[in-house]
């Protein structure tokens, strides 16, 4: 504890905060509040079951009644403990509820049925997690479908997008012929159309290509971004052109000096574009929204967005849903944080 | 994982080899290039001609050859307007509801957005402890796909969410805040700025790092005041940055289609409904497709983006030389 308030009142060097630090250091917790709060109530209340979902108002932690199997019912009975009235200090199970007086029974003498005003009785409730929510994702929603489709989308793109891209950058940089600053040119062009305004005929293009419907009609035009050569030239132009001249006299080819020179060298710029990459295909919407229409083949995002359409009721699902698609970017972030960082710093995003 | 990734490659090296080293090819950068070209050329050139000519013709044929020319027909429907101001009073009036909810939510979104950017990156510049973290928590939600982003904030905001709860709590009665025009349009443009926000936090973070210490030094041996030190120093160097953090917010902004989209699907009615979402709903979600007026409408829309890019391009190229 004392070290905790030693790091938050820890200054700049005098050992007083002044106002500004006072200012700074609320403003940042507010914005912590902010950023994560919501996504933390969206965690705990993934784990809560639809009953507890639709309580009003809503409690913090997911909780769920007790219950007890009694001889001679079929489901389980929740289980009250009664304060006040007959029966006060006991602890029953209720089997049913008319009007303002509930029927319950003792546990261990299920025989003898007892009236309680349901206001002298308290439900008993305990910690509980209702993995449920997750499970029937997998039971009922065909959510290892969505899941592979998104995965295979975001693995195959980004390699062919990696593959592609770094041959180009490597002809740019490391090649004098003519045309080449036309090339550049049209990368630069590319840039500045994005793929919004051209749906139409990419929708058309793709249907023709008899890509329609299927995830490769997501994967192969989602491959030619323009971000991806850019960044490997810049990197690429800061290799020396001597390593590739000694590599020539060893007489290696140049196909050889790219796959085992360049892109080595390359490695820390690749690294940055495969992160920038996954997660941009992994949170596509539009695009798949497009070209994908029948379920089997749509995304995590498209299957989340479907149904949070069809299930209006079942928010249980849906936040659970939301949580799995969510978790592997925040695994990501947990751990390659920095280097998402400077590598959406150095692309200006995408 | 190398070896497999190896053995990809000889299918490549060897046609690559003979190529080379039998034809005598001294130069392959086009072969290294191919590839990426045909896709460009395929997936982002052809389009950009073929939109030019579904603007231009009309039906809901998807193929060109069963498409009659209609000139400049698609444009004049969607450009005839009584008064631009008024978008019922055009003959496409969602397409100008769109247009006017665009441009008032770009404004809102990207002023406030560089704004709170701004003032965070600021704050992050301090001396402040923990920086690493704080920097992560505002750019945590840049990573979340805009689906999550809209589910997250619908679930706090639905009838029986924790925000109204909260003002049930406090006294207030609650409210069903995605049913009202006006608080739901609020809302969207509060979680594009939720979720994009920690983006330019961080370009501004790197751009004040970039200022020169010794330039603070000589303004405190001068002992300039905070807010004179941050008006005449900070603000003016820190100028070229915040140049390019706002066209780029703008150039997004008018794109933003995905997390409002699942957020309100437009609604209520269309108050929310933005340009992306005109062309794909014209274009591509209802029946008949109308192809022309979603091409003619993302042509109107590349001549704004194209413009902007430029004005990005030539505040870089200030950047650079200044």
């Amino acid at each position: 504890m004392a070290r905790a308030i030693a790091f938050l009142t820890r200054t700049r060097g005098v050992g007083k905060l002044d106002w500004t630090d006072w200012l700074s250091y609320g403003y940042l917790f507010l914005g912590v509040l902010l950023m994560f709060l919501p996504v933390i109530w969206l965690g705990l209340s993934s784990f809560k079951t639809e009953e507890e979902l639709s309580r009003f108002p809503p409690r913090i932690l997911p909780m769920a009644q007790e219950t007890i199997a009694v001889d001679g019912y079929d489901d389980p009975l929740p289980l009250y403990r009664i304060t006040g009235g007959e029966y006060a200090g006991e602890t029953l199970a209720q089997i049913r509820r008319v009007g303002l007086v509930a029927q319950m029974v003792r546990p261990d003498a299920p025989k003898e049925r007892l009236k309680v005003d349901i206001n002298d009785r308290q439900a008993i409730e305990r910690f509980s997690l209702a993995w449920d929510n997750y499970g029937e994702l997998f039971d009922r929603f065909n959510f290892l479908r969505f899941f592979s489709n998104s995965v295979f989308i975001t693995v195959i793109s980004t390699a062919i997008m990696l593959l592609v891209n770094s041959m180009a950058a490597f002809a740019l940089s490391k090649y004098q012929f003519r045309g080449r600053m036309v090339v550049l040119a049209l990368v630069i062009g590319t840039l500045m159309v994005p793929q919004t305004v051209v749906l139409v005929p990419l929708f058309l293009i793709t249907k023709e290509l008899a890509m329609s419907d299927s995830l490769w009609g997501v994967i192969i035009p989602g491959a030619a971004t323009p971000t991806g050569v850019f960044l490997l030239r810049q990197y690429m132009l800061t290799i020396p052109d001597e390593i590739l001249d000694a590599a020539r006299m060893d007489k290696a080819s140049e196909w050889k000096i790219y796959w085992r020179i360049i892109v080595p060298l390359s490695a820390p710029a690749i690294a940055v574009l495969a992160i920038l990459a996954i997660m941009w295909r992994w949170n596509d919407f539009l695009w798949p929204l497009i070209v994908l229409s029948s379920s089997d083949n749509f995304t995590l995002q498209l299957a989340l967005n479907a149904f949070q359409g069809e299930l209006k009721t079942e928010w249980s699902n849906l936040l659970a849903m939301t949580i799995l698609v969510l978790l592997p970017i925040a695994l990501v972030f947990v751990f390659l944080q920095k280097y998402i960082a400077t590598g959406i710093a150095s692309t200006g995003g995408k | 994982m190398l070896n497999v990734v190896g053995a990809l490659m000889r299918p490549i090296e060897i046609p690559m080899r003979f190529l080379q080293l039998k034809l005598g090819l001294k130069n392959p950068a086009w072969l290294f290039l191919a590839p990426n070209l045909l896709l460009f050329g395929i997936f982002a050139f052809l389009p950009v001609i073929l939109n030019l000519v579904y603007s231009m013709t009309g039906s809901d044929a998807i193929l060109l050859r069963d498409r009659p020319f209609v000139g400049t027909s698609n444009f004049d429907e969607l450009l005839s307007c009584a008064n631009y101001l008024d978008p019922v009073s055009c003959k496409d009036d969602l397409f100008w509801r769109a247009v006017h909810n665009t441009v008032l939510f770009v404004v809102l979104q990207v002023g406030l957005m560089v704004a709170f950017s701004l003032i965070t990156a600021l704050i992050l510049n301090r001396d402040i402890r923990a920086r690493g973290f704080f920097r992560s928590v505002f750019f945590f939600p840049v990573l979340l796909s805009p689906v999550v982003v809209a589910l997250i904030w619908k679930w706090v905001l639905q009838r029986e969410g924790v925000l109204n709860a909260w003002l049930e709590g406090m006294g207030f009665s609650s409210f069903n805040w995605l049913l009202d025009a006006s608080w739901a349009f609020g809302w969207s443009v509060f979680l594009s700025i939720w979720a994009h926000m920690g983006f330019y936090t961080l370009i501004l973070l790197a751009g004040l790092q970039a200022i020169p210490r010794d330039v603070y030094e000589a303004a405190k041996m001068d002992r300039a005041t905070p807010w004179r030190t941050f008006r005449k120093i900070t603000l003016p160097l820190l100028m070229p940055t915040m140049l390019v953090v706002l066209v780029l917010a703008l150039i997004k902004g008018v794109q933003t289609f995905d997390e409002v989209y699942a957020f309100t699907n437009g609604g209520p009615g269309s108050a929310t409904t933005l340009i992306i979402q005109y062309i794909y709903e014209t274009g591509f979600a209802g029946a008949p497709r109308l192809f022309g007026p979603a091409a003619a409408a993302s042509i109107m829309l590349a001549g704004i983006l194209v413009a902007l890019t430029f004005v990005q391009l030539w505040v870089n190229r200030k950047n650079v030389d200044g």
